[in-house]
């Protein structure tokens, strides 16, 4: 392998590296040692690279028999305290989501990176698509919370996973790094800070012993995690469970639980959420477009800006928790908001709800090409505000 | 009429012995009068303790379905997933903690019908884990449907003028795939049964124990009375470690014998042992 090891993670410096790749070493650093996938285009260069990485830093790697069996061995590497992800494109996603579900249910920490592809079904495996948006939140049937990051770049790929990781473990809840083709297998500068400088966060602990351990301890909003084999004899079930992880059916005890899997994530949505605006403060249009989107996008803004249109961008980079607060207050001083996606209407039904509807124009963009800037300045021009 | 049926309240010597590993705070338990799901739970207690495997390394894992519920009552570190799915959440497990002793406990219908893709490829791959296979011959929990373990003929909730499907030959289909131990014994045969499970925890690779198990809904269906189930169980069978598995098809609502035995002891290295060569060799002998 053409990276220089460092007790077998990447040395720090500057690489020319493929999406997909820098979210590997990305994986790494924040401490992945298990590995489990099925092959799909176009994520098949986080397994192949994970298939010669993962050994080297000791840890393992499995190809299973399909991506429902891939899932359930990341959590069930998950519940042993090895921090474990996997990946896959649309279709594979959809066959993951009753096991997200298990995963939210006993908050498990588990990272999914989800090459976006076009769809739907089969749709386009080898071009790009933004599809799933929806699905990463509402895929699995009942109520959850998971965190969805959105790379842009290669660069951020590899800081992405790592966040991917240290959220999964902060919150115990599902992390999705929902990249798109183009991210994912396009190569460009990566830059590999020093370690010291990466930021980890690993499991909390219990500070108590077995005796008086509860695996979903009332006191807290997101309890302490015991491991397999610590000797705290946990029980975790997808049945609703109380706070021994016991099953119950009393009402009570499934509003505590339910409320408390979508709190885990409402309640820190500041400080999880992640956006980046260009141009925006006296924008009188503010486009919102994310993953490869954003870079078209910006594009098309600046293009706009040379005319003298008061344009932004707005980039959400977390799709789930939704940066809405800061969208509003462009809103409420007077901004009109237009969404481009790859999709026929997945992003733009979220910035409604924050923004109203009179305030939103959309550019809804078939999967298998990422709309060019010019396209994107036509509807700009046709929608901005006179 | 003096009450004679009801709960014994001093337990007996065999259950003060594994009150340790049962979460006796969720007794009773919920299965029916008549299942042999209890005599399994009280069976494989003994084993973990007769194991010499410290019970805190000891995991179970099960899937959905009445045998699911298996996971819960035991006082070891327990996972209850997904309907199907207990074999692969397993192997993530076993496989990035080598330290851990899993055992997968779960139904027929779980483990062969929907997770039958599962359970042919963890034995092909040889993942080193224990499967303790419930066969009560349909799907208990969700009120007798037939399943892929259901004899021909059998009536059951979805095949009331009789079914028209094969069952799987569970100690034939396994051998054929390659595990390396593969049992067969009913709750009735505890003493068999025990030894089994814990010849399977010396296993490197895939072990498996197929265990019938009496099942009241199935019985009714097909107009066997729960005891006279049992006494098939018990006098209708054959122990033979040498048979030929594929004459060891089940009806259990018929005349033919139930072949028993330890069949298979197979030493093919497990992916888990064959994975920490690949680490080893990555590696160049470094450690840490
Ligand atoms: C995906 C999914 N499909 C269906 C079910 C409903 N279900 C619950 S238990 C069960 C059958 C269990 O049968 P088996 O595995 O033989 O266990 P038993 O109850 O007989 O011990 C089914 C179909 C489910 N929980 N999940
Ligand atoms: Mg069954």
């Amino acid at each position: 392998m053409a990276v220089s090891v460092n007790g077998g993670l990447i040395k720090p410096g500057v690489y020319f590296m493929r999406g997909n790749e820098a979210a590997v070493e990305g994986a790494l650093i924040a401490g992945c040692r298990f590995f489990a996938g099925y092959p799909i285009t176009p994520s098949n260069e986080i397994s192949a690279r994970m298939s010669r990485r993962l050994p080297e830093v000791g840890g393992y790697f499995i190809q299973m028999e399909d991506e429902i069996a891939s899932i359930m061995a990341v959590i069930g590497a998950a519940v042993g305290g090895v921090k474990s992800m996997t990946a896959t494109s649309g279709p594979g996603f959809s066959l993951m989501q009753e096991a997200i579900g298990l995963a939210a249910m006993i908050e498990a920490p588990i990272v999914v990176i989800d090459v976006q592809r076009g769809g739907p079904s089969t749709g386009l495996p080898t071009l790009v698509g933004q599809g799933d948006i929806m699905q990463a939140q509402w895929g699995s049937h009942g109520d959850y919370s998971v965190i969805a990051y959105l790379p842009n770049s290669p660069q951020e790929m590899f800081n992405l996973t790592i966040e991917a990781f240290n959220s999964a473990w902060k919150y115990r809840v599902p992390v999705i790094v929902l990249a798109d083709q183009t991210v994912g297998q396009m190569i460009e500068k990566v830059v590999v800070p020093p370690l010291e400088e990466i930021e980890i966060f690993d499991r909390i602990k219990p500070d108590v012993p077995p005796e008086e351990y509860k695996p979903y301890d009332k006191r807290y909003l997101i309890p302490p995690m015991a491991v397999a084999g610590e000797g705290y004899r946990v029980h975790m079930t997808g049945l609703t469970h109380d706070e021994r992880g016991y099953p119950t059916t009393r009402h009570e005890v499934s509003q505590w639980l339910v409320r408390r899997l979508v709190e885990k994530v409402q309640a820190n949505e500041r400080e999880i959420a992640k956006w980046e605006e260009y141009e925006t403060e006296d924008a009188k249009l503010v486009v919102v477009a994310f993953g490869i989107t954003s870079r078209s996008a910006k594009r098309a803004v600046r293009e706009a800006r040379n005319r003298g249109l008061k344009v932004g961008l707005y980039r959400p980079i977390t799709a789930w928790p939704f940066p809405y607060w800061r969208l509003e207050e462009l809103v409420s001083k007077g901004a009109k908001v237009l969404v481009v996606e790859i999709n026929m209407g997945q992003m733009v039904h979220v910035v409604r709800e924050y923004v109203g509807k009179e305030n939103v124009e959309h550019m809804p963009w078939a999967p298998g090409a990422v709309p060019p800037p010019e396209v994107i300045l036509d509807r700009i021009l046709e929608v901005y505000p006179q | 009429m003096s009450a004679r049926v009801g709960v014994r309240l001093s337990p007996t010597p065999r259950m003060e012995r594994i009150k340790t590993l049962l979460r006796t705070e969720r007794l009773p338990h919920m299965w029916c009068p008549g299942c042999g799901l209890g005599i399994l739970l009280k069976v494989f207690a003994e084993a973990v303790l007769e194991s010499g495997i410290d019970p805190d390394k000891h995991v179970v894992v099960s899937g959905i379905g009445c045998t699911g519920r298996i996971a819960g009552y035991l006082r070891l570190d327990g996972y209850h997933v997904l309907h199907g799915r207990p074999i692969p959440f397993a192997v993530g497990l076993k496989t990035s903690r080598p330290d851990l002793e899993v055992t997968v406990i779960s139904g027929d219908g779980d483990l062969l019908t929907i997770g039958g893709n599962h359970f042919i490829h963890a034995i092909r791959r040889n993942d080193d884990i224990n499967v303790i296979l419930v066969n009560n011959f349909n799907y208990g929990m969700t009120g007798g449907q037939y399943g892929a373990t259901t004899p021909p003929g059998s009536r059951t909730l979805t095949s009331p003028y009789g079914h028209i499907e094969g069952a799987f030959n569970v100690p034939y289909l396994a051998a054929a795939l390659g595990a390396n131990f593969v049992a067969r014994w009913t709750v009735l045969h505890e003493r068999e049964l025990k030894k089994a499970i814990l010849e399977m925890f010396k296993v490197d690779g895939f072990a498996l124990i197929e265990v019938i198990s009496p099942c009241i809904i199935y019985g009714d269906m097909n107009s066997i009375p729960p005891l006279e189930m049992m006494k098939k169980f018990k006098e209708n069978c054959v122990i033979d470690h040498d048979a030929d598995l594929s004459k060891a098809d089940l009806d259990p609502t018929g005349e033919k014998p139930i072949i028993l035995g330890n069949f298979v002891r197979r030493e093919r290295p497990s992916y888990q042992t064959l994975y920490s060569r690949i680490i080893e060799k990555a590696r160049g002998g470094r450690r840490g």
